[in-house]
């Protein structure tokens, strides 16, 4: 049994299925994402846990504890926000006192904790500042040091970063996850920024229309999404209608050529349609070692994204496969137009558990 | 060349604007230092202990408006914006009555309700007093809603309520110490728009017979030339000082929430 339960929760506003048959079993000291794109039901989830929304089947419980009919103020469940929500009355000592002051802990033992908690965060010389005088990051990190310091048995995070500029996002996910790591408070953290879910967690729960899509490590939802929205919505992908030649040696057909997956192909028989999902960095410009699957088709677009460099080539008439290779100032590209074959090890084909709509290839971005 | 001539357009209606205000004024002062000596219908105004009580009067009674109407508007704003923001054009219509209702209409309906049993208010000097009270509560019901209502708006209450609920706060916490603070500058500007209010109204506090500084100016009027004047620009002034007392205490609270939302 997890430490945080939640069971067959679901919620509805009106006719609209906000969540649905939610089940997650959170370890204790776990960090667990909720990503998905907006309306998915990632916050609706959160507020359920913290008890801003009530659900309307289902249950929650920490610690073995059933909390899902107590009121936010009953649970002991820390929570912050994307837009802060500081007390703008409150200096930030007087803020992070806020919860332990309701408790109506000893005045000493407010002030060491206070001491303590804006000493975590790096912040002690500005124990006498008001919100307004701090800027976006530090009023975050005030925001966290609050919610921590009513020592809460699991802590939200709302999008917690998104108002903030992305070098500031970038440092303070780590300095969340530190400070998540050094206390080892269960985390439940809701985003819709694929790099920060598989950055900062331990499982990512991914999310569409108010269902669960998945739920694994990083490592897990990256390398091998269970459904074609998980594949399109983390990272970029080719998604490629393939015809299945033989289902039991995993062998497919692309646009006429043919290619094979490492697993047999289950759930879809010979001569329909399935979606084969391929990483752009899996691909190789060049025929590579022997048993790799090979496809060939002229180059329509090379694009320099920094560290890496793009090309895209068009396989029969469908659209282009796009592959990704380490910038290197003496790579040789190949013009465009010109015809290359391009390389991908089997393994690296993933045929996903909804069948293509229609014959050809595509590229999906979650980014 | 034009910049020029919309700043004397400018200085123009700004001129205009003075003379529009203060011109009666000045004329009520140049008025009531015509009594022999000058300054004679300020002493014997102030020399009336009927001003003195009256004016306490209304003061006390308009301290009661204030805290009643702070207490029945403060949480029914808070829970409209927060639960039932839907109802917000249907509260606001409702605390726009008094300018519709004549405040004639408004007493003669509250005499006519409490001046027999079961409620027979009007039969005791305390229970005419709540009676104007409540009177002026209704008067002062689109200053006072207003005026807590941009409050409110102008912070972000849901997640402040949410960031406090999730610490342990309860509602009454939540209120006092979390979003009353933050009100500060909308209910003193509130406050104060009633205070205005009781101590100039007439109607009310006339027909329930209460010895309030509307009524004893009125009385003044009939039977003194200069002294209504001079008692006039006292009040006048006396209704400036809060107001320069709302600007002093409100400037501190506003600049904090204004820039603290400017993120």
């Amino acid at each position: 049994m997890g430490f945080l339960e939640l069971s067959h929760l679901q919620k509805r506003f009106g006719a609209f299925a906000a969540v649905e048959d939610f089940e997650l079993s959170a370890q204790r000291g776990e960090f667990v994402s909720f990503l998905g794109p907006s309306g998915c039901g990632k916050t609706t989830t959160l507020r359920m846990i913290a008890g801003f929304e009530y659900p309307d089947s289902g249950s929650i419980r920490i610690d073995g504890k059933e909390i899902t009919d107590l009121p936010p103020n009953k649970r002991n469940v820390g929570m912050v926000f994307q837009s802060y929500a500081l007390f703008p009355n409150m200096t930030v000592a007087d803020n992070v006192g806020f919860g332990m002051r309701v408790k109506k802990q000893p005045r000493d033992a407010i002030r060491k904790r206070v001491g303590e908690l804006l000493e975590l965060i790096h912040m002690p010389e500005k124990a006498d500042r008001y919100p307004y005088q701090l800027s976006g990051g530090q009023q975050q990190r005030v925001a966290l040091a609050r919610a921590l310091a009513v020592e809460p048995q699991v802590l939200l995070l709302d999008e917690p970063l998104s108002a903030l500029d992305a070098k500031i996002r970038v440092a303070l996910r780590t300095e969340i996850r530190s400070i998540q790591r050094q206390l080892g408070i269960t985390t439940v953290y809701v985003t819709h920024d694929q790099e920060e879910a598989l950055s900062l967690s331990d499982r990512v729960v991914v999310m569409s229309q108010g269902r669960i899509e998945q739920i694994g490590t990083p490592s897990e939802i990256y390398n091998f999404p269970a459904t074609s929205f998980v594949a399109s919505f983390v990272g970029t992908l080719n998604l490629l209608a393939a015809r299945v030649v033989d289902p039991s040696a995993g062998r497919l057909s692309v646009e006429g050529q043919e290619i094979r997956a490492a697993m047999p192909v289950t759930g879809a028989g010979s001569g329909e349609i399935v979606s084969v999902a391929l990483r752009p960095e899996s691909i190789s410009l060049g025929e590579g070692p022997e048993g790799r699957n090979r496809l060939r088709g002229p180059v329509t677009d090379i694009s320099f994204l920094g560290s890496i460099v793009r090309l895209r080539i068009r396989l029969g008439d469908g659209p282009a496969v796009s592959l990704d290779t380490f910038n290197d100032p003496h790579l040789t590209l190949p013009p465009i137009g010109q015809a290359v074959t391009v390389s991908f090890p089997p393994e690296a084909s993933l045929v996903l558990d909804q069948p293509a709509g229609a014959p050809g290839a595509g590229v999906a971005s979650g980014e | 060349m034009r910049r020029r001539r919309g700043s004397i357009a400018w200085w123009l209606i700004f001129l205009l604007g003075v003379l529009y205000f203060f011109l009666p004024l000045v004329a009520t002062l140049d008025f009531s230092l015509k009594a022999q000596p000058a300054l004679a219908a300020y002493t014997n105004a102030l020399k009336d202990p009927k001003f003195l009580t009256s004016l306490l009067y209304s003061l006390v009674i308009g301290l009661l408006t204030i805290a009643a109407s702070l207490a029945l508007i403060v949480p029914t704003a808070y829970w409209v914006q927060l639960r039932v923001p839907r109802a917000r054009s249907l509260v606001e219509f409702v605390t726009l009555l008094p300018f519709v209702i004549p405040a004639v209409v408004l007493v003669f309906g509250l005499i006519r309700v409490y001046s027999r049993p079961p409620l027979p208010f009007t039969h005791t000097d305390i229970g005419s007093s709540a009676l104007l009270v409540a009177g002026y509560i209704v008067l002062s019901l689109p200053y006072m809603y207003r005026a807590v209502d941009t409050g409110l708006r102008a912070i972000d209450i849901r997640s402040l309520t949410e960031a406090a609920q999730s610490m342990g706060a309860g509602w009454l916490t939540i209120i006092l110490r979390v979003i009353l603070p933050n009100l500060r500058a909308a209910l003193l500007s509130g406050a104060f728009l009633t205070l205005a209010i009781v101590l100039g109204e007439f109607t009310i506090a006339n027909f329930l017979a209460r010895p309030a500084f509307g009524p004893y100016l009125n009385l003044l009027s009939q039977s003194k030339a200069y002294e209504p004047a001079a008692v006039s620009l006292i009040s006048f002034g006396l209704t400036w000082l809060a107001m320069i007392f709302i600007a002093f205490l409100g400037r501190e609270a506003r600049t904090r929430i204004e820039i603290g939302g400017a993120h």
